[in-house]
């Protein structure tokens, strides 16, 4: 199984968010069923009309506290993911955005005063072991959260699915 | 309007010897452990595992492609049709024939299609989860089953397709708070009103991860149909588990390790509404009465029982909404449905002007019917007021009780419901008015 790197250092540009960035504006409920690119284009656009098609692979979504309350829907990482985005970096998650965007392999790592501090633009280098997010033109650093070792193991095999096709494999000798 | 926090203890100071919160018990039993403590991970087996029509494909879609042959335990498995009912679409039409296929294949037998009901409705009405469980769900409001003494919470489509194939899921245990019930509701006040009321007070931050425990001498108030009210809007606090505790009622255990108490006191509580663009910017009904609306919903897994049907009808029998406004109403579950319609409300209710539709999700997670236009405004009984929850992202949202909702779809406006029920004679008072009984 092919072990991934990028989820131990992530460097990029940061997209700044506020508080409170749901998975309504994450991944609207009216685009539900519409095509995957005609719903990647709707990504946040009530909160930055301009972030969906001007991400670029690599960057980092910064969020304030709280971010991606709401439903439980997995598009809302996913899109995150789908767009290019390496990681989200936000004051505080709501639980189940945090877990669905560990599951498909997106790091989420929660910084608690990090939107206070970094500017929209800012290029920031996210340390997952070492738990710290560091702005690199200002020399700043901030502690980070660290990310619980089951679920760094999940994050390096890239997601949950990866580890049901171990399973899958394994049902198929039994037969 | 008083609330105390009577203590804040550190967990620190808690002794090992402490009584286990409802669920840290619950988190025990699942992973076979006699303890559990806040903060540690574990790997637990799951009890019931629920999906809706939106998220069934998509899960039993990656199980197949990872090849995986069998779930560990078809029976623990629900499946029920709610959101996108009927199908609104081509695009959704496939997208619930491939899940009826993969629900065949992996011999899933409590599939519930669409008309059943919202699917945490039909998951306490067919006893698809009992006191004490683990539940998760690929739904938020999940924390709905709490109501009956289960530890529920929603999940995504990729952990649930983990938790069927293997029956276990890892856990965070949390940190809980405790909720404490004393008084009784006034005339015109709903558990509704008590969970925006909290929601004001925690907000969106305290809670996060918890689980959230009610008790207290006042917790009989609320009868089943309140409590999955309260329970089911937990999630808008960030709680993990909003948890009614079963047996003894009256008391939260006594020792155990609650990090924070909020005593609410009932019989102060008035009407509430939350305001654009958060379930935590709630106001008392009077700093938003005459706020013009477009659409009144009343409806969804938060207010869609009987009881609060029964509600807005003894508001909107004999009378009819107000010119300009549209009344969108859907009953939580068939069952919902069937009872309104022998005791005459379906009818009071299409009388009054409702738009009544069939049971589901309606227009409460914008996937259809009653989408808003940019600048409408609506007041709904559901549970989210995002930007962008109910169709444009120029739309406002409301949220409030039954009773608020249907005494709003009166004025045209958002109304005190206290004020137009003192214009009637015939409706419950006291504490019958408080129960959503159904």
């Amino acid at each position: 199984m092919a072990m991934n790197d990028n989820v131990t250092k992530i460097l990029g540009r940061a997209w700044l968010f506020g508080p409170d960035i749901s998975t309504d504006m994450l991944s609207p409920g009216q685009y539900v069923h519409h095509p995957p690119e005609e719903r990647l284009k709707h990504v946040l656009e009530s909160a930055r009309p301009e972030f969906a098609s001007q991400v670029r692979p690599g960057e980092i979504v910064v969020g304030g506290p709280n971010f991606g309350c709401g439903s439980s829907r997995e598009s809302a990482p996913q899109h995150l993911k789908d767009l290019g985005v390496a990681a989200v970096v936000a004051d505080s998650f709501a639980r189940i955005f945090a877990r669905n965007a560990i599951a498909i392999g997106l790091v989420a790592i929660a910084c608690p005063t990090l939107s206070e501090v970094v500017e929209d633009g800012d290029i920031i280098e996210v340390d997952v072991i070492a738990g710290r997010v560091s702005i690199l033109d200002r020399n700043i650093t901030l502690d980070a959260d660290s990310i619980p070792e089951p679920m760094m193991d999940v994050l390096r095999l890239g997601g949950i699915e990866p580890m049901l096709a171990l399973i899958g494999a394994e049902q198929a000798q039994d037969k | 309007m008083s609330y105390t926090d009577i203590k804040d203890v550190s967990k620190s100071r808690v002794a090992e010897s402490a009584q286990q919160t409802v669920a840290e018990e619950i988190l025990a039993r699942a992973s076979g452990r006699n303890r559990v403590n806040p903060g540690e991970h574990v790997v637990a087996e799951v009890d019931a595992m629920m999906m809706h029509d939106i998220f069934a494909a998509d899960v039993l879609s990656m199980l197949q492609r990872t090849g995986i042959r069998r779930l560990n335990n078809p029976s623990k498995a629900t499946v029920v049709f709610d959101h996108m009912v009927p199908s609104p679409s081509v695009s959704s039409s496939s997208h619930q024939a491939k899940a009826r296929e993969l629900i065949r294949y992996y011999g899933i037998d409590a599939f519930f299609e669409i008309g059943t009901g919202i699917c945490h409705q039909v998951m306490v009405e067919e006893n698809r989860v009992s006191p004490g469980q683990l539940v998760v769900g690929t739904d938020s409001h999940t924390t709905t089953y709490g109501a009956l003494g289960v530890a529920s919470t929603g999940i995504g489509s990729t952990e649930m397709a983990y938790a069927l194939a293997t029956g276990k899921l890892w856990f965070r245990v949390p940190e809980s708070i405790a909720i404490v019930l004393e008084g009784e509701f006034q005339f015109g006040v709903t558990a509704k009103d008590l969970i925006l009321k909290l929601m004001k007070v925690i907000g969106s931050s305290e809670a996060q991860y918890c689980s959230v425990e009610f008790g207290g001498p006042s917790v009989g108030n609320l009868d089943l149909a309140d409590r999955m009210t309260v329970a089911n809007m937990g999630v808008e606090m960030g709680a993990k588990f909003t948890i009614f505790p079963q047996g003894p009622l009256t008391t939260l255990k006594r020792d155990a390790r609650y990090i924070a108490s909020h005593v609410v006191s009932l019989d102060k509580l008035v009407p509430q509404i939350a305001v654009p663009h958060h379930v935590e910017n709630v106001v008392d009904v009077n700093e938003v009465v005459g706020v013009p609306l477009d659409q009144v919903f009343i409806g969804s897994c938060t207010n869609g029982r009987l009881g609060d049907l029964r509600l807005a009808a003894d508001v909107l029998r004999g009378k009819h909404i107000a010119k300009g406004i549209r009344l969108i109403v859907t009953p939580a579950s068939a069952n919902v449905m069937a009872a309104a319609a022998r005791e005459g409300i379906i009818e009071d209710l299409v009388k009054a002007g409702a738009y009544v539709g069939g049971p589901g999700c309606g227009p409460c997670f914008g996937g259809h019917m009653g989408l808003l236009a940019p600048g409408e405004r609506c007041l709904g009984t559901h549970n989210r007021n995002f930007r962008g929850r109910m169709g444009s992202g120029d739309a406002e949202i409301y949220l409030g009780s039954p009773l608020t909702a249907a005494a709003s779809a009166l004025a045209g406006a958002i109304a005190d419901p206290r004020e137009i029920l003192d214009g009637l004679g015939s409706v419950h008072t006291g504490t019958t008015m408080s129960s959503s009984g159904g």
